[in-house]
């Protein structure tokens, strides 16, 4: 179904580069027709922003659940969804279906299993998923621990022209470990691991990156060791980039008091200093994109000692808010915001999406950047409410949505 | 404020200190020391010490919790600490029952929480819980309507232990009820990272105003530990030197070896608490452990048999008036006594 064209007028456009420009922007046969000083015409639904944010909607790098109605609360459109499902998207059967799941409006753009069962050992059938609809591969969850598969797995997916996404931590390091080792995990008697551990991982297959040519995306940089050898690497021109979800950037290992699961993450929530490293890299561009790890886990997964519960919280609402909270805070500006979480996630995702310009897909949201709201474990729109965000007040909230033009919200 | 307890010979209470009432101890919960105030700890030991007293009666039984139901949840097994807590409850005239979780089918399935809930419904008046996860002890609490003992959580505390560690020293020393440890140099040596008693005695004994050195090779000890407030060593002569309290923990073998450490009698000889090694510490210097040990490992027979010097069967007998304290004090409220009533809110 085609849907009706739309005009949405009054708003502040945000572009790639500079301050969001007064405007409105026109969708016609779900494409962006016109950008910018644009009349409505007959037969248009028309829309008055009120001098809200017109946005790209949000591609978010790397969900562990197509979870629709926390994604379209939070502005996304787009989902790069991990391969760690059950079973595991490492038959290109599997991730043809995934990447129609959410159809029409919302759209699963499936991350390859790199190994068969997510073992880090036997490559899967890397070719035969991109083209069932693959948009890049990924290590899961884990580490590929194995020097040898890890080469092997970069060099055939240079050749395939497939980004990897990869965890960063050393997994002889990490061993059972739930946190990081420091004087919280200490006080709690949590089994924990060095930060270094990130570092070792990330400077592996930085080499190894090199050594192959191929592209690898780390999905969370947390520790400012190991983003001092992602900037470095990046100066060298090796095709590395990195992501970062807010809770790496929000929070530190002090959230862990009391045992509270939401507080428990892969790789586990850092130190202070760690902490701002990484809101320091985002501010300087060594960190690419924010994600939003989206992970729903019910009372089964979290309602548990806190080393016997699941890491990962629902992160789809609270994405745009609190990337909101670095705009606030003057570290970066509002068109890098929404590169972050757009734009530069389509870019790695090979995607025509993340960015407003005319021809592209129309996926657009609407966004009131001032309105408070506070987060609220047991009202959110996700599948559970698992967020380590409760009760926190933020500001910025998607009002409208729509996916390839049409609205829905 | 104390109840009249039958048969109880011990002398007439002293003037305290303490906040009136149930303020002296104002916690639903021991889930770990750290919750506690300096007052607190103080108060549970002196409240213990009219238990040591008692125990050493022919006539051991009070019927302080009579018709009060305790339920012993050990999921992960023990010996002497559920027989102490049994004992504890048993003396004070409590019906004690023991859910040896470990060896039952709750292992896995059932989740602790509603393991936690089906405790509660039975309706216990207190509940002692020994778990192998960090944090599992204070998860229940927040569950239950009843006073929740931890009797070990995984790598985090062991509130008991390090109470009734407390009140051994202060009986060796003959220091009178009310004293801290101000002063005092202990040592705690072994598996540091592993071990829930180092962490609950560190808190104890730091609070108590003792200095704390804790000693093991750098891959037992937990990072940081220094924020603690404790000394750090590797070399175990060194951390001797002068302290008067030298504490072993046990090696747990089946998890150390090729790992942690290369082998048993490596570990002993840099770690071993042999007799040569004791001279280091202060002249006197006395040895504990929270058992079961290692003999010929962690400790020689000759230190842990040794009359004078050894404190490790003390250890077991104030163990005993510790938890009958603790089983006391947290079921006031339940009982009704005058000014403890008010004392309510579960642990946060």
């Amino acid at each position: 179904m085609i849907p009706q064209p739309v005009t949405i007028t009054g708003g502040r456009l945000v572009l790639p580069h500079g301050a969001p420009q007064s405007g409105a922007i026109r969708l016609v046969e779900g494409r962006i027709a016109a950008l910018g000083e644009v009349t409505p015409e007959p037969g248009d639904c028309v829309i008055a922003a009120g001098g809200q944010l017109i946005t790209p909607g949000l591609v978010d790098l790397g969900v562990f659940a197509v979870d629709k109605p926390a994604f379209h609360f939070g502005g996304i459109t787009r989902a790069a969804l991990m391969p760690d499902q059950g079973p595991p998207l490492d038959h290109p059967a599997r991730v043809r279906f995934a990447a129609l799941s959410g159809k029409p409006d919302m759209w699963i753009h499936p991350l390859a299993a790199a190994t068969r069962g997510l073992a880090g050992v036997e490559l899967a059938e890397l070719a035969l998923m991109r083209d069932a609809g693959a948009r890049a591969v990924a290590t899961g969850r884990r580490w590929i621990g194995d020097s040898g598969v890890m080469a092997r797995l970069l060099s055939y997916c240079a050749m395939l022209g497939l980004m990897v996404v990869t965890h960063a931590e050393d997994a002889g390091m990490t061993g059972q470990a739930v946190a990081t080792a420091g004087e919280m995990a200490t006080r709690l008697g949590l089994p924990s691991a060095p930060a270094q551990a990130e570092a070792l991982a990330v400077g592996r297959d930085i080499a190894l990156a090199e050594m192959t040519g191929a592209h690898v995306h780390f999905r969370q940089v947390t520790t400012a060791r190991a983003l001092d050898l992602v900037r470095a690497a990046k100066a060298r021109g090796i095709r590395v980039t990195a992501g970062v979800t807010p809770a790496h950037f929000m929070l530190s290992d002090l959230e862990l008091a009391n045992f509270r699961t939401f507080s428990r993450m892969s790789p586990p929530l850092r130190h202070d200093s760690d902490r701002r490293a990484v809101v320091d890299a985002i501010a300087d561009g060594t960190i690419d994109v924010i994600a939003s790890g989206h992970d729903p886990r019910g009372p089964e997964d979290k309602r548990l000692p806190f080393a016997d519960a699941e890491p990962g919280m629902a992160g789809a609402e609270t994405l745009l808010p609190l990337t909101l909270t670095l705009v606030r805070d003057g570290r970066i500006d509002l068109a890098r915001a929404f590169d972050l979480v757009a734009g530069a996630p389509a870019r790695l995702l090979g995607v025509e999406a993340g960015v407003l310009h005319v021809g592209a897909e129309a996926d657009i949201a609407l966004v009131d950047a001032e309105r408070p709201w506070v987060v609220s474990s047991d009202k959110m729109a996700a599948s559970a409410g698992n967020t380590p965000f409760d009760r926190r007040p933020v500001e910025g909230r998607v009002t409208a949505l729509f996916k390839g033009g049409a609205q829905i919200i | 404020m104390q109840p009249s307890i039958p048969a109880s010979p011990g002398p007439a209470p002293v003037a305290r200190d303490y906040p009136a009432g149930g303020l002296a101890f104002a916690h639903r919960d021991l889930t770990g020391i750290g919750e506690l105030a300096r007052h607190e700890i103080l108060y549970l030991l002196d409240e213990a010490e009219q238990w040591v007293t008692l125990n050493r009666q022919p006539q051991k039984r009070a019927g302080l919790l009579d018709g009060l139901t305790i339920i012993n949840a050990f999921f992960e097994n023990s010996t002497r600490t559920l027989l102490s807590f049994e004992i504890a409850g048993k003396r004070l005239g409590a019906d004690v029952v023991n859910m040896h979780a470990a060896t039952s089918s709750v292992k896995k399935g059932e989740t602790l929480i509603d393991t936690a809930m089906t405790l509660n419904a039975m309706r216990a008046d207190a509940i002692v819980i020994r778990h192998a996860s960090s944090g599992a002890v204070r998860l229940i609490a927040g569950k239950v309507d009843c006073p929740v003992l931890n009797a070990g959580d995984g790598q985090h505390e062991h509130p008991t232990q390090a109470l009734l560690d407390a009140l051994t020293i202060r009986h060796a020393l003959k220091l009178p009820r009310g004293s801290d440890l101000n002063g005092l140099n202990v040592t705690i040596c072994g598996d540091i990272l592993h071990s829930r008693v180092a962490r609950s005695n560190i808190l104890s004994l730091t609070a108590l105003g003792a200095q704390v050195r804790v000693c093991a090779p750098p891959a037992l000890m937990p990072a940081e530990i220094e924020a603690m407030g404790v000394r750090v060593f590797h070399d175990f002569d060194a951390a001797l030197k002068g302290a008067g309290i030298v504490m072993m923990l046990r090696l747990q073998q089946e998890r150390m070896e090729g790992q942690f450490i290369p082998s048993p009698r490596e570990y002993r000889h840099l770690y071993g608490l042999t007799l040569d090694r004791l001279a280091r510490a202060e002249p006197g210097a006395l040895v504990m452990h929270p058992g079961p040990m290692n003999r010929g490992i962690e400790i020689d027979s000759q230190v842990a048999d040794h009359v004078a010097r050894s404190l490790i069967t003390q250890q077991v007998e104030s163990g005993v008036a510790i938890r009958m304290a603790c089983l006391d004090v947290l079921t006031r409220r339940a009982r009704g006594v005058p000014g403890w009533d008010a004392i309510g809110g579960a642990t946060p």
